[in-house]
């Protein structure tokens, strides 16, 4: 929504070079490592909202949860505010969890039923503001609803979550973030188990926290509309890793990477015909097949089997990341120069 | 959380239960005052006017081989009983949450740790170990039994809230109470532990009833304290002295009974024990729905009230 700055301050939370392996087990005695994430670089900025777009299981999920400090990297380094953190035992200290918070994606499993939505908003202020008073902590949590428009604010306090519709929990839920008052908000789809009916306004409560609070946001999902309407950039992930980014405009009005543009072509628009999308890649939706295993990659760039442009570099060697101007940025070797063949110039 | 311990009340499963085994309890604690107050109601003493008498008016329940009021021993056999049961119970219970919870919880090298010890008492033959320990400390009372029986009887409990605790833990509220930077132990007893309330509250009153029936099944085998009275050392009496072949029904069936009762009264308190696990059993009740049917217009029909309540 504004023009991005041309230099930019150090971000508040960055993500450089992050990757994270998991090991399974594959079978009796045989271990395989699931590349959940390889290679992310994601910068979060004051009072700017970034959405990460991508299909199920392609790492958004995992790397909201890297960010939010649930796991040490594998490799590559978090920063908040510049500075490295630090995990020790598999936590990250205490105040780290002060200044990022995680909005999970399903508002009936993220709160306790045996708790009241007191108590949610009560532990952060107790935890991170050392709020004791009974009048104090009464007062705070009637703001804190009242934030997120749950009013009667006395009467919500006193209910269980299953007393609570499922928009009603997801606003508990982000109270009980800002309770902590953070500096960056990791939204994990928290918009996608809502009923369609309130998703506006949660999304207009999310605007509202980032242009009244200076929130740094991250809002992830695969709802291309959703993060044209709310976000300033988009980044795009596909199998694990980042595609493709830049000012939300640009990249989803003119996506460079064909997965992108497959993304978006995907998302309903009234005012494209049924045929359209078979059109521009010359396939059926059904014949673009599925996404890769995430256990054995394949070798080149990860799109190339379902990629209508694939050439015989991409089957061999992974793109590199390649900077288009504007803040634009892809991985495809449709927009890098070949290192093989004689350099095929697009746009 | 007032309006939880009320509703527990509410029920008529629970406040039977409650209600017999608050009356054994009762029974042991103030019974051995009772058999001291009255004369003739002494559980050790040998009247040898009246051998295996059937129940009758001098002794209601009638007397032993050796001249003893059943009654008597009824009523003071219920506090060695009730002490092993609930002491062993205690012991097991605790023992099972301090092993099953962290396992659950941590998982990893604590899980393979906590489990292996757990695995360990579980293929250990419990039953021939406690008669070896028993037998070894022989003469040292219902106290003993009663460790014993506790400290062999956690291991299958603590399997069960291991797996539940796992599986609490890994729900999305635990991880996000943990993003918001709540301490392990607060996540623990105050995140993990509630969910588990009914699988413990099952479990202790599970262990009440093994407790009472192990005390008797190591007293029938003779392993007990010999000056203890307990429902098992009845039973251990009647059985050594053939009452069953002598028809002396009046000897063992009291102290069987109560077995079986304190048995049922635990069963029954446990239905209600379950819905305090579980806050939207307690919803619809029938006062509840009462009310409701009594607030709302009689036109409008009860019918999704009524039917929410079974």
């Amino acid at each position: 929504m504004t023009a991005p700055p041309t230099t930019r301050p150090t971000p508040v939370l960055a993500a450089v070079d992050v990757t994270k392996h998991f090991a399974v087990r594959a079978g009796v005695g045989s271990r395989a490592v699931v590349r959940a994430v390889e290679g992310a670089t994601l910068d979060l900025h004051r009072g700017r909202v970034v959405a990460l777009v991508g299909e199920s299981g392609s790492g958004k999920t995992t790397l909201a949860r890297l960010l939010a400090g649930f796991y040490a990297p594998t490799s590559g380094e978090i920063a908040l505010e510049g500075a490295p953190v630090r995990q020790r035992r598999g936590r990250v200290e205490r105040g780290y969890h002060k200044d990022v918070q995680l909005i999970f994606q399903d508002p009936f499993g993220s709160l306790n039923p045996l708790h009241r939505v007191r108590h949610n908003l009560e532990r952060p202020l107790r935890l991170h503001h050392g709020v004791r008073d009974r009048a104090e902590l009464d007062r705070r949590v009637g703001e804190l609803l009242e934030r997120v428009a749950l009013t009667p604010a006395d009467q919500f306090a006193d209910k269980f979550p299953h007393e609570l519709s499922g928009g009603q929990r997801q606003r508990v839920v982000i109270a009980r973030a800002l309770a902590v008052e953070p500096k960056v908000l990791l939204g994990d789809e928290p918009i996608s188990m809502l009923d369609v009916s309130i998703r506006l306004e949660m999304l207009n409560l999310l605007d509202r926290l980032r242009t009244e609070d200076g929130l740094a946001l991250l809002y992830i999902t695969h709802d291309i509309a959703s993060a044209r309407y709310l976000c300033d950039d988009v980044v795009v992930m596909y199998a694990g890793e980042m595609i493709e980014g830049g000012p939300k405009e640009q990249v989803i009005a003119d996506p460079l990477h064909p997965y992108t543009r497959l993304l978006v072509e995907s998302s309903p628009d009234p005012a494209r015909g049924a045929r359209d999308r078979e059109a521009l890649f010359d396939a059926g939706a059904d014949d673009l097949g599925e996404p890769p295993s995430l256990i054995d990659p394949p070798p080149g760039c990860r799109f190339h089997p379902r990629c209508p442009f694939a050439k015989d570099v991409c089957r061999t060697q992974a793109p590199p990341r390649t900077d288009v101007g504007e803040g634009r940025w892809t991985r495809c070797w449709l927009h890098a120069t070949d290192p093989t063949a004689t350099s095929q110039e697009t746009e | 959380m007032s309006t939880v311990r009320l509703s527990l009340l509410r029920g008529w499963k629970v406040r039977t239960g409650l209600a017999v085994l608050g009356f054994f309890v009762l029974l042991a604690l103030a019974g051995p005052l009772l058999t001291a107050a009255v004369p003739g109601l002494d559980p050790r003493a040998n009247d040898l006017a009246a051998i295996g008498l059937p129940p009758g008016p001098g002794h209601w329940l009638g007397t032993t081989q050796f001249g003893q009021d059943v009654l008597a021993q009824t009523v003071e056999g219920a506090r060695g009983s009730l002490f092993v049961g609930f002491l062993s119970a205690a012991i097991g219970t605790g023992l099972a949450i301090l092993v099953g919870l962290p396992a659950g919880y941590f998982g990893g090298r604590t899980d393979a740790w906590l489990n292996f010890l757990s695995n360990l008492f579980i293929v250990m033959p419990v039953l021939p170990l406690i008669l070896i320990v028993a037998g070894y400390m022989q003469g040292t009372g219902l106290w003993v039994i009663a460790l014993v029986i506790g400290f062999f009887g956690w291991s299958g409990g603590a399997r069960t809230i291991r797996a539940q605790a796992m599986s609490v833990s890994n729900r999305d509220f635990v991880a996000a109470m943990r993003t918001l930077g709540e301490p392990h132990h607060r996540l623990l007893f105050h995140e993990v532990l509630p969910h588990l309330t009914g699988w413990i509250a099952a479990m202790f009153l599970h262990g009440v009833i093994g407790g009472v029936m192990a005390e008797a099944g190591l007293a029938f085998l003779g392993i007990s304290d010999s000056s203890a009275i307990s429902w098992g050392t009845m039973i251990q009496a009647a059985q050594q002295q053939s009452a069953v072949l002598r028809g002396m029904w009046w000897w063992f069936v009291p102290p069987g009974l109560c077995i079986a009762l304190v048995a049922t009264a635990a069963t029954l308190v446990n239905f209600g024990v379950d819905e305090l696990a579980n806050p939207k059993l307690r919803t619809a009740r029938r006062s509840v729905v009462r009310r409701a049917e009594r607030t709302t217009a009689p036109d409008t029909a009860p019918d999704t009230a009524g039917s929410d309540a079974r």
